[in-house]
Formats: C-alpha cells, sequence, structure tokens
C-alpha cells in the first residue's frame, strides 16, 4: 500500500547524505501507508474494545434465544442486526464471537512466532545437524496444504478454544522460523556480529543483544500478516465443524448454521463474514505497513 | 542437471515420505475408528475381535510398518468406509480436484497478470490504486465465505446459477471462481511488484534511451524479466489452491480430494485419508519442483548442478 514514487526518491535523497538519517517515527500525512496502517491497527483496537465491552454494549445473551423472534430481519424490534434461527441476537452473538477471533489471532500468533523465532535462531547459530534437520522438518510442513495438516491435529486435539490455537500455531510456526533463520544466516557474516564475537562476547549475548533484535522487526510485521491468515483458518476450521462449537458463538459457525437459512435470512450469511473480512483486511494492511517499517532491508 | 534433478527427486521423495509417517503418528493419535464402525451396542469381546481383525490391536510400530510396507508398492489399505481400495477411492477424485484448480488457476492468471502489469506501468495512478485496494480486500476475503456470497447472489436471489455438484460447466462457474478471486489479489500483487523492480533495471532505460518503441520495451524487455517471479507465485499458488479446495469443494459439493480429506478424517478412515494426503504431498512437492525447473529455462543465469 505504501507510495512507491515516494519511497524511490526518499532513498534517493537518503543515498545522497554521507550518513543514513537516524529512523525518525514520526509519521508524514502524505505517506499513505502510514496512514492505512495507523487507521487499521485503530480499528483493531476498537475492536478489542468492543469484545471486551460486549456485556455493557447489548443487554442480550448470545446464547439465550426466544423461538417467537426468530429471523428478524435486522433493525427490528430492538435487535439491530437482527436474530438468527434460534431467535438469539445477532450483534450479541457477532460481539461476543470477536472474542474468539481476537483471542485465537492474538495468542496464536505469540506461540508460533516464539517457538519460530526462537527454532530459527537456534538453527541458524549452531547449524550442523539441528540447522538440517530443522530446515527439512519446515521443507515437509511447508509441502503440506495448510488445512489438510489444521484439520488432522484438530481432530486429535478436540474441538476446543485451546485445541484450535495449539492446532494453527503447530501448523504456522515454520514460516518464522525459516524467516528468522535465513535473517540470521545473512547477519552471521556482518561485522557488527564479528565484532561482538572478536571483542569476546558470549554467544547469547550475541544472539540476545545484536541479532535478535534485527530480526524481531520483520518477525512482527510477519505476526501481523499470520494473525489474519489464522484468524480465517479458525472461521475455516468452525466452519467445517472442527473449531468452536455452537452454541457457543464464533464467526466461522455462525456462518455454517446461518448458511441454511439463506433464502429466508441473508443477515446471517453476510454480516459474520463482513466482520472475519474487515478483521483480516486490517491485520493485512497493518502487516503490511509493519513490514516497510520494521524490516531493515526496505527502510534503506 | 541430471544430479540435480535425481538429488531433488529424493528429497521430494523424503519429503513424502516424512509427510506420511508425520500424518500416520496425528491420525493414529486421534483415537481408535473401530468405535466409530461397529454397531452402538457391540459387546466389548466383539469391539476386540474387530480390533484385532483391522490391525489395530498391534503396537503402533507393527501397524506402521505394515502402512509403510504396503504403501511402497502403492498399496494404502481399503477404506474403512466405503470398503473400497484407498488408493482407488483417490484418484476417482484427484481429476474432479484438478479440473477445480485447473480453471481457477487460470481465472486468477488471466486476470491477475494483465491487472499487476497495468497497475506498475501506470504506478500512482488510479487504476493502480483501485487495483492494489481490489487485490488487498481480495486476499482479506476468506474463500468459504466468498463462495456463500457468490451462492446467495448468483443460485439463491437470481437463480442463474446451480449452488453445487458436478458435471455440467455451469456448475463448474461458482467454485473455480471462488477458488481463482481468492488467488487473484496475490497473484495481482506480485506481478506489481515484480514488475515494478524490472521497471527501474538500467536495461529499461538503455531500452528506452535507444528510442525503443514502449509497447518493444514492455513486452520484450519488462514483461520477458519479470515473468520469473510471476512463474513462482503460480507455482505456488498451486499448493495453496489445492489447500483452498477443501474448503470449498466442502461448500460446493465438489466431489473431488479435498472434500475427501474432510470426510476421511471426520471418520476415521485413516487409509483413505493417508492416501488422499500422499496425492497432496506429492503433487504439491512435484509442483515445487517443476517451478524451480521452469526458473532455469526462463532466466538462463541460473545453472542447476
Amino acid at each position: 500500500m505504501s507510495d512507491r514514487a515516494d519511497a524511490s526518491k526518499d532513498s534517493a535523497a537518503r543515498a545522497a547524505a554521507p550518513f543514513p538519517p537516524r529512523r525518525r517515527w514520526t509519521v508524514r500525512l502524505h505517506d499513505t501507508g502510514a496512514v492505512w496502517g495507523i487507521a487499521a491497527g485503530l480499528f483493531l483496537l476498537l475492536e478489542a474494545c468492543l469484545a471486551l465491552g460486549a456485556p455493557l454494549l447489548t443487554g442480550y445473551d448470545p446464547l439465550r434465544g426466544d423461538l417467537e423472534r426468530r429471523l428478524l430481519a435486522p433493525g427490528a424490534a430492538g435487535h439491530l442486526l437482527g436474530t438468527d434461527q434460534l431467535g438469539r441476537d445477532l450483534l450479541a452473538r457477532m460481539l461476543y464471537g470477536a472474542r474468539i477471533s481476537l483471542v485465537v489471532g492474538v495468542v496464536a500468533v505469540a506461540v508460533a512466532g516464539t517457538v519460530g523465532v526462537v527454532a530459527g535462531l537456534m538453527m541458524a547459530f549452531r547449524g550442523g545437524w539441528l540447522d538440517s534437520i530443522g530446515s527439512r522438518l519446515v521443507d515437509v510442513q511447508l509441502s503440506f496444504p495448510f488445512m489438510a495438516l489444521a484439520l488432522s491435529i484438530a481432530a486429535v486435539l478436540g474441538a476446543s478454544l485451546t485445541g484450535i490455537i495449539v492446532t494453527l500455531a503447530i501448523s504456522s510456526w515454520v514460516l518464522y522460523a525459516r524467516l528468522v533463520r535465513g535473517e540470521t544466516l545473512g547477519m552471521k557474516q556482518q561485522e557488527f556480529v564479528e565484532a561482538a564475537r572478536t571483542l569476546g562476547a558470549p554467544r547469547w549475548r550475541i544472539l540476545a543483544r545484536h541479532v535478535l533484535p534485527n530480526v524481531l522487526g520483520p518477525a512482527i510485521a510477519l505476526g501481523s500478516l499470520e494473525a489474519g491468515r489464522l484468524i480465517v483458518a479458525e472461521a475455516s476450521l468452525s466452519f467445517l465443524g472442527y473449531g468452536i462449537q455452537p452454541p457457543l458463538a464464533a464467526w466461522g459457525n455462525m456462518l455454517a448454521e446461518g448458511k441454511n437459512y439463506m433464502a429466508r435470512a441473508w443477515w446471517l450469511t453476510v454480516l459474520p463474514g463482513v466482520a472475519i473480512s474487515l478483521t483480516c483486511l486490517s491485520t493485512t494492511v497493518l502487516g503490511d505497513w509493519l513490514t516497510d517499517v520494521l524490516d531493515p532491508r526496505r527502510r534503506r | 542437471m541430471a544430479g540435480y534433478l535425481a538429488r531433488r527427486l529424493a528429497m521430494t521423495g523424503l519429503t513424502v515420505f516424512l509427510a506420511l509417517t508425520f500424518m500416520f503418528g496425528v491420525l493414529h493419535m486421534a483415537g481408535d475408528p473401530v468405535l466409530l464402525l461397529v454397531p452402538v451396542d457391540s459387546s466389548p469381546e466383539y469391539i476386540e475381535r474387530m480390533r484385532v481383525q483391522w490391525g489395530f490391536a498391534d503396537p503402533l510400530w507393527v501397524q506402521y510398518a505394515r502402512f509403510i510396507g504396503h504403501a511402497a508398492v502403492g498399496d494404502f489399505g481399503t477404506s474403512l468406509k466405503y470398503n473400497l481400495p484407498a488408493l482407488t477411492l483417490v484418484l476417482e477424485r484427484l481429476p474432479a480436484t484438478g479440473l477445480l484448480t485447473l480453471a481457477s488457476m487460470v481465472i486468477a492468471v488471466a486476470l491477475g497478470v494483465p491487472l499487476g502489469f497495468l497497475a506498475a506501468v501506470r504506478s500512482g495512478r488510479l487504476s493502480d490504486r483501485l487495483s492494489t485496494v481490489g487485490s488487498v480486500l481480495g486476499q482479506s476475503i476468506p474463500s468459504f465465505w466468498l463462495g456463500l456470497l457468490l451462492i446467495l447472489v448468483f443460485s439463491v436471489t437470481l437463480g442463474v446459477l446451480p449452488t453445487g455438484g458436478m458435471g455440467t460447466f455451469r456448475q463448474l462457474i461458482l467454485p473455480s471462481l471462488t477458488l481463482g478471486l481468492y488467488s487473484l489479489g496475490r497473484v495481482v500483487k506480485l506481478t506489481r511488484s515484480s514488475v515494478l523492480e524490472v521497471l527501474r533495471a538500467d536495461f529499461v532505460r538503455t531500452a528506452r534511451a535507444k528510442g525503443l518503441r514502449e509497447w518493444v520495451v514492455l513486452y520484450r524487455h519488462v514483461l520477458k524479466n519479470a515473468a520469473i517471479p510471476i512463474v513462482t507465485i503460480i507455482g505456488l499458488q498451486m499448493g495453496g489452491l489445492i489447500g483452498g479446495a477443501i474448503v470449498v469443494e466442502t461448500i460446493f459439493a465438489w466431489p473431488g480430494l479435498g472434500r475427501l480429506i474432510v470426510q476421511s478424517i471426520q471418520f476415521r478412515d485413516f487409509p483413505t485419508a493417508l492416501a488422499a494426503v500422499f496425492f497432496t504431498a506429492v503433487s504439491v512437492s512435484l509442483m515445487n519442483l517443476i517451478v524451480d525447473l521452469l526458473y532455469g529455462l526462463l532466466n538462463p543465469r541460473i545453472v542447476y548442478e
């Protein structure tokens, strides 16, 4: 989303200067990537507030329905977004469903990211058999369709929130491992690492103080992109019946139930999907911007 | 070249073997399928007898050795659900998934490459902005929801296209559109960025400076050089499409490999699930290999040793 023409002008100016300028954190308003990135971040923050404040925002119970008020259209009788096939308020279910999506996105990315970053660092720094086995494992897992892997792990772990998070973390840690391994391998040859080693710094210190801060940026950017993908994956698994089970409200299983009433109640098919798409869109836009800001190669 | 190919094929074999091993372990951890297969009121003795008869009573490593031994000669066992050879079941479903992924790929490439190219050439203008916004939007919409929306609009509301099944051309439209639009965003984005990269290269400036016509520059110098990353992403998308097909096939009742995977995992139909996984892993790995070889054809600077 960044303005490429602008970025190239910028880098030309920097190349002319004898020293690269210090990183600036000010945001210029004509930098459309930054504006959209920050807007996306704010939207996600707002969504988190709505999810947390769900009991304050709606008086309806997401699990209790009124069978006499089934399939009411949006706006009817105090139901802003209508009701579902059991007469439950759709807005309440979407607000509570947001909790599941956001928790899954944040926790699964945190777990996968931590495991992946540590594994990538170890593989690149230890080398040898650890690296060979690790890289092979990464290749194997990447040649495996994500959904098939997630489905079979979900079948083992059972359909629960923890099960879904572990499933998604197992299915996605390799991406971070591959990214961090590559970045670290490139960094091992660079002067500042060489200098630290010459000065006698122990390996853990080189890793923690010199390598980790430099690989963390790209890993965080990847994490933001991944959060959206994992939220969609959770919704897909719940949709297929391997994720969060009804009557609990999750956007994916709401769609699975709602699709049976498509002809009579379009809102059950449309609205939860809008929520998933907007959330995923926001993490993607935020992630694209973070990649531009945090990736040292793109900052040149 | 021959040495490279041999090494890559060996790696592919190893990858597929590890994938099968992993899948075998995961599926067997998921529990014993016998309880799902026998009548609900079966006596414990009967269940035990069935367990012995189907070989689930043996230690896991015995089961594993037996499975690998048979799989090596192409025998994946008999489907627990359909009572047919698992291999036959999978091979029957393969053409359906092939047709679906191919049609989706055609949609994604036929629309995505020109759109991405146009966006890069008209970088910064309205058409570029629109296609960039469109591709980000396209990537954010979950394919299963897109499928539901298409059904809602074209089948339920307008009533012009069927909701599912396979057999006629009209039944292919919605599923391939769903899967194709999902890849479209990525193809547009990658085409755009790789064309932009080439447009900045010195040889493009040289070509323009010597007075070549713009379309000659774009076709002969830009498109050909930008083709390399585009081919890669198309190849990698194929792997993604096969995975995406799992969800899309379920929505549209498309009788392909993806739907078979979902059903066989659901019914703990181990032989079928493993055979299906075998074929997906093989196709994805081979696809990656083909992409790498195409790389060499497109870029003479790459030499395989």
